[in-house]
């Protein structure tokens, strides 16, 4: 509808830069960076699923067959910050920057050549991060959360440090841009209570980047001066403090598990209404939902630090905020059933994805319920029961959002259908291997086993190579993700129309597809009934 | 009795697995120590160890019931609402009532688990009455453990370092040929489980944890006490325990401290009062002319002020 007002403008004559290096490194275009950001998150996605490999072939029995302890202590560090920040959010970032302007009827995002630049510096950031692998003494081994004194002891440190820096950078430039473009570039009748969700939780997403990722970077640099610069802010034996190190990082890392989940949800509310061809139910309780649900993420952060020797009341506290987020996440999970509920339903790949999301995602929130009771915690504390958890919400919870989303728009943004074929087999492979893959884990936790061990005794053997199986599977489930996103993009010769899904509302789907060069140079008029949630006033 | 599970290596019948896996299913949870296809907590051996297990069991049922409730009323949607037999969607996408429902029962729910578990915090927080103290101390890669007081009465120069036995020592070594099915104690697998020096401690006792660190951060964890508490250098935290059944107790350091954080197991071998007086009075009398303790006097293990921390500076 915006293209034919838009004769006279003189870009939507100009398509893509010819030259590659034109098109891609010096590109401010939205639609260009979000697919750097999504390419460069499906690689990090392998490279850190190949260190996953490596932990559960040598936990594949007991004993230890291939690599050192010191090395899957590397693994389990490089494994953690390459899928968080390598993967997951970039893959949030790069939806954003595609979806967003689409979604709110912009031009672009509205800060274009920090959009490039914020991409740009994280292949940097990991190529730093990844050649600590390689470094005499090898990287950091501490673990993600690179907890003082432990990771003051790898020689890493400061490379490792270096890269955090970089990669905070640029999610803050991406949250300030993200913020930018949909407080100011929303089409005239695109109100705040009328977006999509999807940009409501990458708004209140990019408001969690700005406050926390400052927090991670004095964190990290206290690290350095510490070890590098004489400080004394975590050393006990100069009159510092490494519980300072863990409140710092979780100050920080409680937010951050939201800024990964909180997109996903955004994600699962736009195709659960698209295939169930019925309004999303309780638009206005999602939103409220999402919201509360990121103010909670800054009084709960020491639910993981609850076997550290906090005093009783600090416990109390941490335990009853951290039972309270329950109460939005299951309002978030009864309005996705209710939406289902009298709706026409159909399944396609998004809509299967979206479905096992729902599923597995509320069980790795009952198993978050269950770490939440304090005295119960001590038991399942740093045990595989934690493991369990935490994959199922980032696994089968943020990265099943992500394929979901991808499987969603990737006709809109190639211009061809996926074939659906492969990808409900790429979808049945991975639901099945990553159950086998974690639900065990469950089992090992409870029975005591330690996290982050390279070997174990053989009472829990059983349930660990059953654990590797899966795991081996699931990994070469994703390589038919790929087959068919290359299938897609390159060879499909099915031609996905302008509206791709017959139930899908909202601006995105208004465009032609593939979306051209530049959309919406001119505001787009915004009809209620286009919305994916409805009448809101209902 | 109380020891780690068996396992036959090779010769593994598929019967004996089946057994044991109804065996962990329908009694694993009485077990102290972990056991090949165990799926429960423990209910451990302690006068406090049934909070966390019966928490666990309640927590989990609670799940379960909102996890059929919610995924039936889902699935049921999936088959009656589909395109394909002719559902046509309706238009609503609100329902005060409902939403007002389903916040209100959660709260609820949620308010009878917070008073259950806080009930559970006091008696785990309650060190009052404590009839012996223990100081742990954590290092890369062992255990310390220094005797304090007992009924009253300090203990001086019982103390001693714990760390991974030889034979799991030698069996985990990267392509050392060795099996670890084949590292057995009493003919329980004890692979990574057992030590040189367990700590001995009598049973009926209310034993109080001190529990520090002299290098970076340990946990110091036995499942079957039903808690776990981080070593943390600078810090002292306390704990306690007390056993009701005699045994031998297996755990493992339980947070990250570097290479060999796998290979720092816990064993604590609980005995009956008498013979643990027998016990502590001979280690007093070695300790006299002083040769066990000089190994490590207190002072080396002193966490107020713990060494420099490997590799920094």
């Amino acid at each position: 509808m915006a293209h034919e007002a838009t004769h006279d403008h003189h870009d939507e004559h100009h398509g893509a830069p010819r030259g590659f290096f034109q098109r891609w490194v010096m590109s401010t275009n939205h639609k260009d960076i979000g697919t750097l950001y999504l390419v460069f998150a499906l690689l990090m996605f392998f490279i850190g699923g190949s260190f996953a490999m490596v932990i559960r072939a040598e936990l594949f029995k007991p004993g230890l067959q291939l690599v050192q302890p010191y090395f899957f202590n590397e693994m389990i560090t490089m494994h953690a910050l390459v899928m968080i920040f390598g993967a997951i959010m970039p893959a949030f970032v790069g939806l954003g920057n595609w979806m967003i302007p689409l979604m709110v009827g912009a031009p672009d995002m509205a800060l274009p050549r920090m959009n490039n630049l914020s991409f740009w510096i994280l292949p940097f950031a990991f190529a730093l991060l990844l050649s600590t692998l390689f470094l005499p003494g090898g990287s950091e081994a501490s673990g993600w959360t690179l907890y003082a004194p432990l990771s003051l002891q790898s020689s890493a440190l400061s490379y490792t440090v270096f890269a955090i820096h970089l990669m905070g950078i640029s999610s803050i430039m991406g949250a300030i841009n993200i913020i930018a473009t949909i407080l100011n570039m929303r089409a005239p009748g695109m109100d705040l209570l009328k977006m999509p969700v999807f940009v409501w939780t990458w708004l209140i997403t990019a408001f969690l980047l700005i406050a926390v990722m400052p927090v991670l970077a004095g964190a990290v640099t206290m690290l350095l001066t510490d070890k590098y610069f004489g400080t004394n802010f975590f050393n006990a034996a100069g009159g510092g403090d490494p519980l300072l190190y863990q409140h710092i990082f979780w100050f920080f890392g409680h937010p951050e598990v939201y800024i990964m989940i909180l997109p996903a949800f955004g994600i699962i509310s736009e195709i659960i209404p698209t295939f169930s061809r019925k309004p999303l139910f309780g638009y206005k309780a999602m939103v409220m939902a999402t919201a509360s649900i990121a103010f909670l993420s800054f009084i709960v952060w020491a639910h993981h630090m609850f076997t550290v020797g906090l005093p009783m009341g600090a416990e109390i506290f941490f335990m009853y905020s951290t039972m309270l987020i329950a109460v939005p996440t299951g309002v978030k999970v009864f309005n996705w059933v209710a939406t289902m509920w009298g709706g026409s339903m159909t399944f396609e790949t998004p809509m299967l994805f979206a479905v096992a999301f729902v599923i597995l995602f509320t069980i790795g929130g009952f198993s978050g319920l269950m770490l939440a009771l304090v005295p119960a915690d001590f038991q399942y504390h740093d045990t595989y029961f934690v493991v369990a958890h935490f994959h199922y919400v980032l696994v089968t919870g943020a990265a099943f959002a992500i394929i979901a989303g991808v499987y969603y728009w990737l006709p809109k943004w190639t211009g061809r259908m996926y074939s659906e074929t492969w990808a409900k087999i790429h979808f049945w492979n991975s639901v099945v291997w990553v159950n086998v893959l974690f639900f065990p884990q469950h089992f090992l936790g409870l029975a005591g086993m330690p996290r982050r061990v390279a070997d174990y005794n053989v009472a829990f053997a059983d349930f660990n190579m059953i654990s590797s199986i899966g795991g081996f599977l699931f990994g070469a489930s994703q390589l038919i993700f790929v087959g068919v996103l290359i299938h897609c993009v390159f060879l499909s010769k099915k031609k996905a129309a302008d509206r791709v899904w017959d139930g899908a509302k909202g601006l995105e789907w208004t465009v032609p597809s593939p979306a051209p060069h530049h959309t919406f140079a001119v505001a787009p008029i915004i009809h209620d009934d286009e919305l994916a949630h409805g009448h809101v006033e209902d | 009795m109380t020891s780690g599970g068996i396992r036959q290596h090779g010769s593994k019948q598929v019967i004996a697995v089946v057994m044991a896996g109804m065996f962990a299913l329908a009694a694993g949870s009485l077990r102290a120590n972990p056991v090949p296809w165990q799926m429960n907590m423990t209910k451990g051996v302690t006068t406090y160890s049934r909070v966390p297990y019966d928490l666990n069991m309640i927590s989990l049922s609670v799940c379960t019931v909102i996890g059929v409730l919610v995924f039936g009323a889902m699935f049921i949607a999936m088959f009656r609402f589909r395109k394909s037999r002719g559902a046509v969607a309706e238009k609503w996408s609100h329902n005060t009532m409902v939403e007002i429902i389903w916040t209100t029962i959660p709260v609820l729910i949620l308010v009878c688990l917070a008073w259950l578990s806080t009930d559970g915090m006091r008696k785990f927080y309650d060190l009052s009455g404590s009839q012996m103290t223990i100081k742990v101390t954590g290092y890369q890669w062992k255990w310390r453990y220094d005797y304090v007081d007992y009924q009253g009465k300090p203990i001086s120069h019982v103390g001693f370092m714990s760390k991974l036995d030889e034979l799991s020592n030698e069996t985990r070594q990267l392509g050392s040929g060795l099996d670890p099915y084949a590292v057995k104690t009493n003919g329980y697998n004890t692979y990574l489980l057992n030590v040189d020096h367990p700590l001995v401690v009598p049973i009926h006792t209310k034993i109080r944890f001190l529990i520090g660190s002299g290098d970076v951060i340990h946990a110091w964890f036995v499942p079957a006490f039903g808690w776990q508490m981080d070593a943390i250098p600078g810090m002292i935290n306390t704990a306690w325990a007390n056993i009701t059944k005699p045994g031998v107790y297996r755990g493992q350091c339980a947070y990250l401290c570097g290479q060999d954080h796998a290979f720092m197991p816990i064993v604590v071998k609980a005995v009956s009062r008498k013979d643990f007086a027998k016990w502590l009075e001979a280690r007093e009398k070695a300790a006299t002319p002083a040769p066990a303790a000089s190994t490590a006097t207190p002072e080396a293990a002193q966490v107020s002020s713990p060494p420099q921390p490997a590799g920094q500076g």
